[in-house]
């Protein structure tokens, strides 16, 4: 099935969602904003001339809180949502997932180090010490994903199948080990381990921000580039080769823009599920699966739904916040599952 | 022009094929044959570059095929496997479109080229479905149009390798698969047929290689190569070989 919404449309009702989101998370939490003087505040954030009645507390949370969340929110999500399209491109497998070759129990796992055992670890220079729990998170999703890719080579080609049942061995083995951490940890580490499984965008800052959104950046600018030979690769690695694609360069940039993009995320704003894996084939249901145009929409797609997950995990039990993992997986599995039973009937 | 010069693979410490030499010349179309597990599929493999041979080498107009730059041996040589493992719901002009990939021929050119293709494939009628919703006869013949288009027209140097196109065909399109096919050497391309069927092999191939074991048990003229003999110790098969009342090729006829 697919619907075949002309890309024009596409893009234009994606991109008035994408604005609705943005201004919804900016304007709405414990502290409710006047829908206008979120966008004041904003344009005089961005140098905008304004009367300045009553702002400054609108720019105080705008600018301090909540503008660096959205920013988090519309990163993760976008970077999510593409290394959804290109793991589903890599496996030729329109159901796959980016935590598929391990990258998120890596990230998971290094998270675990840094939570439990960071105090006595305590070896990074000072200015680097908030980045603790961020660095170890995105080293860890780079190692266990380099180590499925290693595990995955062979006669110089990339088997992915071998790559899929090594991800699967290895996130297995990341889970044993964190749960010895778990084991391990005290009451408050153990706590923020688990709320850091659990994905949350609350305690966004701007010194946070930057990492991910450079490597958001690159993934967005690089991906569209190899649109077409995504298209190719769906054929077959024969096929697409045939066609005059460099098939195994093709794969390791596609590995390596779901490392860094899911571990980037990852390390910025914890476990959040199945946005990589639902996003890109809600795009492919509304328009097709070519990549031209699913690349850009999934980008789009994923940063507004979860910021709409947000707003929801933020709204819901007011003024407690609930993790946004949460939200993405109670709406995301079901949907999985409704489009499992649908693919087999 | 394609050629394959002592082409000899060993995979597994097994000898799949030896000492085979094949030329594809512009205008003509060769056929192979043999029983399964006789090396064809891994010569088609070696021939468009898929696996690198273990002796011998593959030339594309005199320049080793591994010498050649993706896009630019793509342009020249399309090959058109066994069956393909695509799960996403391309349209089937989006599939077609895909020949084109290797080329900058621009817009209007592609979609003329596309056109024609649906046209030689007969799949017109298929313009607008989805790929995920056609039999398998019928992306057999979405494929041929995808590989006729990647080396549109066929002239002088494009050389196009199918596997066994006509396996999940109806009688109808086995034989327009192949008048495609042919029109294509007819207009100068070079081809390169895996088939099963003698009497298709026969009618519309210059010469064939009959594959036993790994080696060339005879390569010639249609007549050279189906003689009750050859067929007998190749495939054990016990038949009778007459002319074709009308066209004159080998007819083959199980006893």
């Amino acid at each position: 099935m697919r619907l075949d919404l002309a890309p024009k449309t596409l893009f234009i009702t994606l991109g008035f969602a994408c604005l609705l989101a943005i201004w919804l998370s900016l304007a709405l939490g414990p502290v409710s904003l006047p829908m206008m003087d979120t966008l004041r505040a904003v344009l005089h954030l961005v140098g905008v001339p304004m009367a300045e009645d009553n702002l400054q507390q609108a720019e105080l949370i705008v600018g301090q809180i909540r503008l660096p969340r959205t920013l988090l929110g519309l990163a993760v999500g976008a970077v999510l949502a593409l290394s959804g399209v290109a793991m589903q491109g890599l496996f030729r497998n329109p159901l796959a997932d980016p935590g598929l070759v391990g990258v998120s129990s890596g990230a998971a796992l290094g998270a675990a180090v840094a939570i439990v055992a960071g105090a006595s670890l305590g070896g990074l220079p000072e200015p680097f010490q908030p980045y603790l729990l961020s660095i170890c998170a995105f080293a860890g999703g780079l190692g266990v994903t380099a180590i499925v890719y290693r595990l995955g080579r062979r006669d110089g080609h990339t088997s992915v199948s071998t790559m899929l049942l090594a991800g699967v061995a290895m996130t297995a083995l990341a889970g044993s080990i964190i749960g010895l951490f778990a084991y391990l940890a005290d009451d408050a580490s153990l706590r923020t381990l688990t709320f850091w499984n659990l994905g949350t965008l609350n305690g966004a800052s701007y010194a946070r921000l930057w990492p991910l959104l450079l490597v958001c950046a690159a993934v967005i600018l690089w991906l569209p580039r190899r649109a077409k030979a995504l298209n190719a690769l769906l054929l077959g690695e024969s096929e697409a080769r045939h066609l005059g694609i460099e098939v195994e360069r093709l794969k390791r940039e596609l590995i390596l823009c779901i490392a860094l993009g899911v571990g980037a995320a990852v390390a910025a704003a914890g476990l959040i599920g199945f946005i990589g894996l639902i996003v890109p084939h809600l795009v492919r249901l509304l328009t097709g699966p070519d990549h031209r145009i699913v690349l850009p929409a999934s980008a789009l797609a994923g940063a507004s739904l979860l910021l709409f997950a947000d707003i929801f995990a933020r709204l819901v039990m007011a003024p407690a916040e609930l993790p946004i993992g949460i939200v993405t997986v109670f709406i995301g599995a079901p949907f999985f599952l409704f489009l499992l039973v649908r693919g087999r009937a | 022009m394609l050629i394959g010069k002592d082409i000899g693979i060993v995979r597994d410490g097994k000898q799949v094929l030896d000492s085979i030499e094949l030329t594809m010349a512009h205008g003509q179309m060769v056929g192979v044959l043999g029983p399964n597990g006789a090396g064809k599929s891994t010569l088609l493999a070696a021939l468009c570059g898929e696996l690198a041979p273990t002796r011998g080498q593959v030339f594309l107009d005199d320049i080793p095929l591994d010498q050649w730059r993706g896009p630019e041996r793509a342009r020249r040589l399309a090959v058109l496997p066994q069956s393909s493992t695509l799960s996403f719901a391309f349209k089937v002009e989006e599939v077609v479109a895909m020949g084109r990939l290797p080329h900058e021929s621009g817009q209007q050119r592609d979609a003329e080229i596309i056109q024609h293709a649906f046209e030689a494939a007969d799949a017109m009628h298929l313009l607008g479905r989805s790929y995920l919703t056609l039999s398998g006869g019928e992306r057999q013949r979405v494929h041929l149009a995808r590989a006729l288009a990647q080396v549109w027209p066929g002239e002088e140097g494009q050389v196009l390798l199918l596997d066994e196109p006509t396996s999940a065909l109806d009688p109808l399109h086995q034989h327009t698969t192949l008048l495609a096919v042919r029109a294509f050497a007819d207009r100068g391309g070079a081809v390169m047929v895996i088939l099963h069927d003698l009497n298709l092999a026969a009618r519309y191939c210059d010469r064939l290689l009959l594959l036993s074991q790994g080696l060339a048990y005879v390569s010639g003229t249609p007549q050279q190569v189906l003689t009750p003999d050859a067929l007998m110790s190749v495939f054990g098969l016990d038949v009778l070989v007459q002319p074709h009342p009308e066209r004159g090729h080998p007819l083959v006829i199980t006893r």
